[in-house]
């Protein structure tokens, strides 16, 4: 075997570079092993990062980390083919420290955090890809095969961070067969436009940024929208049910086209020009699609273990990546000292996801992905609700004014939304945001 | 140049993103399969528009700008149809600004 560590780590994403940065700070060997040719280079997302999760253990990372905006305001809007209806919410609060969001590309602010698992002594390999896992007699996870020539690298404890696909976790028997109804489809444009245009087009104040979340505006496809403006750019983009779109007869990108074109999106993005185009999965299911998180001599965390929270009104990911990254490389460390890798061994590692909010948040909100992917939440209330605010909003002079009750009884009615739907996905929402 | 973004052709948009192609494709068709497919999900779920289907009923692929997302293999209904892995260390999509 041409190479030992304490730890491999596969994946230099925000769960990896936690994970190795951990086992480093606590005196493991560690090697973070990245397939593209720097960290980040393979990642995309919308995309906003919540990292106050990095307080106890990079304090500075407002400083130091490459953010594009500190997010200060937040719309939340939902369209129909002619309508747009929107809250639009600012916080002068949120661009000061603590902070709330940050645009940031991912680029850059992966390759940031890989970094500092370096400086901790962290040994990252790039342009490496795991083809597989190493296993003993005993069926024990001793380290991962590499496609370099001679490229078998040993560990006491693998931490397999390599994405989505969750090739690894597959391969170590830890995750089921994937369902595709358990994942969306991200896809993104990024359109450039001059810093200060960016600036006045959305009312922000220099190094301020804005964030649209948007339901309805994907057509016949279940998804969603979004709009992020980063420092002198804007990604744009759309979240795709994958069962819906391979039912549908629509592709992606017409998606997007039709996002962009909507008269409330249109003169936001107006002349930017497009700079990079891709498409990421989005593990959308949580508990769900959850593999186990620990065998023997591998742990699993981040997008791989399907840590990513799609709840409508709220949508992480980085923050569970790294969270979860930085739990499983304190556990690993720990089991590597007690000498005890086993699954047992690692049993630390679900422990400290369960006393904190990755799996209390998962547990909590296990149902909203059903309900704001469901035929309801994506197209008939986005009706209902603009039909009835432009019902309250259109003077109709000299006939008289009906009342608000008998305007919303006919917008559910024009929807086909009766009381007993109502009802129930209100009891639905109740319990699941509650 | 300025362009506006619902301008731009889908070829156009796709020579914005970095690829490093890699000698051999990460992903096999099996046109067998395909042949008695009536779904043809990857055609449509493709976000790179990878898959194009052909005359004889087959589909034809095209690995060099895949931006590796998996999509396709989880939408086949054709058992074992796509055989999917991740390129070699070093090639396919490299975002700027993901």
């Amino acid at each position: 075997m041409a190479e030992r560590f304490d730890a491999v780590v596969v994946g230099a994403g925000p769960a990896g570079s936690m994970a190795a940065l951990q086992l480093a700070r606590a005196g493991r060997s560690v090697c973070l092993l990245e397939r593209g040719p720097f960290p980040g280079s393979k990642n995309l997302y919308g995309g906003v990062v919540y990292a106050r999760v990095l307080d106890g253990i990079l304090p500075r990372w407002a400083e130091e980390a490459p953010l594009e905006r500190f997010v200060t305001r937040r719309v939340t809007m939902v369209l129909t083919a002619t309508q747009s209806l929107a809250v639009d919410f600012r916080s002068s609060a949120w661009g000061e420290a603590p902070y709330n969001g940050a645009t940031a590309l991912r680029p850059e602010f992966d390759a940031w955090l890989a970094a500092q698992a370096e400086a901790e002594g962290a040994v990252l390999v790039c342009s490496t890809t795991a083809t597989g896992l190493l296993v003993d007699a005993s069926g024990a996870v001793v380290g991962v095969r590499t496609d370099r020539p001679g490229g078998e690298i040993g560990a006491g404890v693998v931490v397999a961070c390599d994405g989505v696909n969750a090739l690894l976790a597959k391969e170590a028997g830890l995750a089921e067969a994937p369902d595709p109804s358990h994942y969306t489809l991200g896809v993104k444009q990024v359109l450039r436009l001059p810093e200060a245009e960016i600036e006045r087009r959305f009312g922000l104040a220099p190094g301020e940024g804005a964030d649209f979340e948007i339901l309805g505006g994907t057509g016949e496809v279940p998804g969603g929208g979004f709009l992020y403006t980063n420092r002198d750019t804007l990604s744009v983009g759309v979240v795709l049910s994958l069962d819906g779109l391979s039912r549908s007869a629509v592709r992606p990108e017409e998606v997007l086209a039709g996002l962009t074109a909507h008269p409330a999106i249109a003169p936001l993005v107006d002349g930017g020009e497009v700079v990079e185009f891709g498409a990421h999965l989005i593990p959308e299911a949580g508990l769900e699609m959850m593999p186990r998180l620990a065998g023997d001599g591998i742990l699993v965390a981040g997008d791989a273990a399907g840590m990513c929270l799609a709840a409508g009104i709220w949508l992480e990911g980085v923050n569970f990546a790294m969270a979860s990254g930085s739990a499983a490389g304190e556990a690993a460390a720990e089991a590597l000292v007690a000498g005890d890798t086993t699954r047992r061994g690692l049993a630390g590692y679900e422990a400290r996801l369960s006393s904190g909010f990755v799996l209390a948040d998962h547990r909590r909100l296990r149902h909203a992905p059903g309900l704001v992917l469901s035929e309801r939440v994506q197209r008939r209330y986005p009706e209902m609700v603009c039909n009835l605010v432009e019902e309250l909003f259109t003077v109709r002079n000299p006939a008289p004014k009906p009342g608000v009750v008998q305007m919303a009884r006919r917008a559910a009615r024009r929807s086909g939304v009766g009381l007993g739907d109502l009802l129930r996905d209100g009891w639905r929402a109740w319990r699941t945001f509650g | 140049m300025t362009r506006r973004s619902a301008a731009v052709s889908f070829e156009d948009v796709m020579a914005t993103t970095e690829f490093r192609p890699a000698p051999a494709a990460h992903i096999t068709v099996d046109g067998d399969a395909c042949r008695g497919c009536t779904t043809r999900a990857c055609v449509t779920a493709c976000p790179a528009r990878l898959f194009v289907p052909i005359a004889d009923g087959g589909i034809l692929f095209n690995y060099e700008q895949c931006f590796e997302c998996g999509g396709c293999y989880l939408v086949c209904n054709e058992k074992g149809a796509i055989s999917w892995s991740y390129p070699e260390g070093g090639a396919g999509v490299v975002y700027r600004r993901g």
